[in-house]
């Protein structure tokens, strides 16, 4: 193997550590984080099911970002909407062996990366020339933008242009990453650029506003139940201070009755 | 004593101003002393150590309040909530742009728990909490209504409310409190409301009421029996319902409510008050001390309802949090709660709002309207916050919109709504909530009404509307001062029980029995000769 080859297949490795020690280690503090009151925010759902389709609306279809703001709405819901199908269709890189029939389904999928790279730079053109937004955006917000957007053209460049990579390489390195069968890649620059991009975005994501991810799954203004008259929602920590009537105003404001 | 400012123009359309950057700094709201401090168990002063207290703090906070935790870490800055505040609206200054007002807390996050903060502060914009991030925290974090707007658009549901009640909580614990929410509860907690009103003066108040009443109503005794034990309701009402205007008429309203109902009820001197002050400054021990005072008055008086008047707040802390800090729904363990299950009617909500419990009423056909009592006005509801964003009424879906509106236009013959984008889960804060309703306070709460008033605008030239009925103690006085600063009539404002209180029909006693009752609308309402018992 050679020297490149040896540091990407490492990189990737430690990469997907870092993604995945990261992401538990932060899911489990979102876990064990308790929500002590019911703060759900209205349109509120009065049942279980409610939630879930809720959250399912939210999620697929981004419908609070909707009712927000069309503009910021399309494009981003365009760019999830396009990383979704090329994700899908990334799986026949890593797919050891021949790949299901099924997966001749997804070819059609690669015209996703347009949707994804014109969702990213209206993203990007209203960061830059919405005044309100580019005043609250932090150096990183736009290096997120631009890293993706690398990412995706570069991608983009080799799928539509004739600066094709050598496919039948790049799917024996992405297996063997996973088969632990490790091969030789490609060295053309933009497949490098673009393969790196995409083991740093994995490595940050635990570090970053990425964990919008994770986090919307958790958000007690969206996954609580509107049921607090009937049912009682208590905290642990509030709960063991209850049973041992340890609130602090009792030395200045008597007793519980 | 208080700046001057140029009142906000009221645009046609509400538009997105252009980011004035810190025209709203200053000093913020006045900042309590020792004597209100204390009792809360805050110090009294600027502590010496108070960047590690604070940073301490925030560390207990984040790992109490999965809000805090999961929305410091999930915005994505898209920009969706920063058109959506009104202090912004009204402001223009960025600061009050619900992610920016965020920032303030979350780049003190950064900096202190984030790795990416901790290593690369200025490329993720951590920020360090100095004295000047200190100030900027006291003035913006009290130029936030807590009212959630900016809740409902974010697509992860992020709070703003939650980082300013924990940045609320957080100051206080180094010692800078806001004088008037803390002054406030010292009073709530000790004599038992926010004016310090004692039981004699409380009293006296509903005597005079009831005379009042009588006279007006020529004869019938409505009764406001205060401390009565055995009462089937104990009525939970702010104690601006005592005093000012328009809260007393809502008074009167539910008073002759009760009095057609028949219903045996109650209030407490102990527990006079209904506004929770403890939820704007974040405390979930405050917060769950005022609510035990209210077990407690419900326990001592024996009541198998328990009730809230028209208060948004106090009906958020009610509906979505008393079952947690007292367990006064169902479900809770301590023997006072437990009490309390076993003493309460399980047939109705527990807690009720007198809407709820109004509402009910009507659709059983217990009420008699004279719609066209209300003839005079034309009719617009302004949703509050509290209610609209956190709570539900009757159990259906949308309920907290549909059952105020439905008790409106059984009493009166013209109602609009306004706008939409500005009314239900969207609607805009009167701009005095959040522990902002203080006169050094009034700029904000004069630019922050400015969305509300565009709105209410438009509703009189188009559809001549000439009376807002709202629910909530705070947003009553919030109107009734700064109506006239956009020059419309202060007395516009209503309770939406006041509206009840002017058509209403009342029996007659017995012995002055009139013959020529005046015809009353019976579409919708059944007129009942006599009140069932």
């Amino acid at each position: 193997m050679s020297v490149i080859s040896i540091f990407f297949t490492a990189l990737f490795y430690i990469s997907l550590i870092v993604f995945l020690v990261g992401m538990a280690r932060k899911i489990h503090q979102f876990w064990i984080t308790p929500a002590p009151l019911k703060i759900p925010t209205a349109p509120t759902p009065l049942t279980q099911t409610g939630v879930v389709m809720r959250m399912m609306r939210e999620v697929v279809l981004f419908e609070s970002l909707f009712k927000a703001n069309k503009w910021i709405w399309l494009f981003g819901w365009l760019f999830h909407f396009g990383l979704l199908l090329v994700l899908i269709r990334h799986i026949r890189y890593f797919w050891p062996g021949d790949l299901p029939d099924i997966f001749l389904l997804t070819q059609p999928f690669k015209y996703a990366a347009f949707a994804m790279v014109i969702g990213l730079v209206g993203l990007m053109l209203r960061r830059i020339f919405v005044e309100r937004i580019r005043y609250i955006s932090a150096p990183s917000d736009h290096l997120m933008l631009i890293m993706l957007l690398i990412i995706g053209v570069s991608g983009a460049v080799m799928t539509f242009t004739s600066n094709h990579t050598d496919i039948i390489m790049v799917k024996e390195f992405a297996s063997g990453l996973v088969s632990f069968n490790w091969a030789n890649l490609p060295t053309e620059v933009h497949f490098l650029v673009h393969i790196f991009l995409v083991f740093v975005l994995m490595a940050v994501f635990p570090i970053s506003k990425l964990l919008h991810v994770p986090g919307i799954f958790f958000s007690p203004t969206l996954n609580q139940v509107d049921d607090a008259r009937s049912k009682r929602h208590i905290s642990p920590w509030a709960l063991k201070q209850e049973q041992e009537h340890a609130t602090r105003l009792e030395q200045t404001l008597g007793k519980d009755e | 004593m208080a700046k001057e400012f140029d009142i906000p123009v009221l645009p046609t359309y509400l538009e997105i101003p252009e980011l004035k950057e810190g025209i709203m700094d200053g000093e913020g709201p006045f900042k309590s002393v020792q004597e209100f401090q204390n009792p809360l168990g805050f110090p009294g002063e600027k502590v010496d150590n108070w960047q590690q207290v604070a940073i301490d703090k925030m560390g207990e906070l984040k790992s109490k309040y999965r809000s805090v935790q999961v929305f410091l870490d999930s915005c994505v800055k898209c920009g969706a909530c920063t058109d959506k505040c009104h202090y912004f609206l009204g402001s223009s200054d960025p600061k009050n742009m619900p992610v920016a007002r965020q920032d303030l807390f979350r780049s003190v996050y950064r900096r202190h728990f984030t790795f990416a903060g901790k290593y690369f502060p200025k490329l993720v914009g951590a920020k360090e909490l100095d004295d000047d991030m200190l100030d900027d925290w006291y003035n913006y974090f009290h130029q936030c209504s807590q009212c959630r707007r900016c809740s409902v658009f974010c697509p992860y549901g992020i709070d703003t409310a939650e980082i300013s009640m924990a940045a609320r909580e957080v100051l206080d614990a180094v010692g800078i409190g806001q004088k008037y929410c803390n002054q406030i509860l010292g009073k709530a907690l000790t004599i038992g409301n926010n004016l310090g009103l004692p039981e004699p003066a409380l009293r006296d108040t509903l005597l005079d009421l009831e005379e009042e009443i009588e006279e007006e109503t020529g004869g019938v005794a409505v009764k406001y029996p205060l401390d009565q034990k055995g009462a089937e309701i104990l009525l939970i009402t702010p104690s601006a319902d005592f005093f000012a205007e328009p809260h007393i008429d809502g008074l009167i309203g539910y008073g002759k409510v009760f009095h057609q109902d028949g219903v045996s009820w109650t209030l407490s001197s102990y527990a006079s008050e209904g506004a929770n002050f403890g939820m704007f400054i974040g405390s979930y021990d405050v917060m769950r001390k005022a609510a035990l005072r209210i077990r407690k008055a419900a326990l001592d008086l024996e009541v198998s309802r328990v009730m809230v008047g028209e208060c948004g707040h106090a009906w958020r802390v009610a509906y979505s949090f008393w079952n947690t800090l007292s367990g006064a729904g169902a479900g809770a363990t301590d023997e006072f709660a437990q009490k309390l299950q076993d003493q309460l009617d399980h047939r109705y909500p527990q807690p009720q709002h007198i809407i709820e419990y109004t509402h009910d009423l009507i659709q059983r056909g217990k009420l008699s309207f004279d719609k066209s009592a209300n003839d005079d006005r034309i009719v617009t509801f302004h949703d509050s916050c509290n209610v609209a964003r956190a709570t539900n009424m009757g159990g259906i879906p949308s309920g907290q919109f549909i059952l105020p509106r439905d008790v409106i236009k059984a009493v009166c013959n013209n109602y609009v709504d306004m706008e939409r984008s500005t009314i239900k889960e969207a609607t805009f804060c009167c701009g005095g909530g959040g522990g902002l309703l203080t006169d050094d306070l009034m700029e904000i709460r004069v630019k922050g009404a400015m969305p509300r008033m565009q709105a209410l605008k438009a509703v009189e030239r188009d559809n001549g509307v000439n009376t807002l009925a709202a629910i909530c103690a705070i947003c009553k006085s919030q109107f009734s001062k700064v109506l006239p600063k956009f020059d419309f009539d202060p007395y516009m404002i209503v309770s939406v029980h006041q509206l009840v209180s002017e058509a209403i029909i009342m029996d007659k006693p017995q012995t002055a029995v009139q013959k020529d009752e005046p015809q009353t609308d019976t579409d919708d309402v059944t007129s009942t000769e006599t009140a069932e018992t």
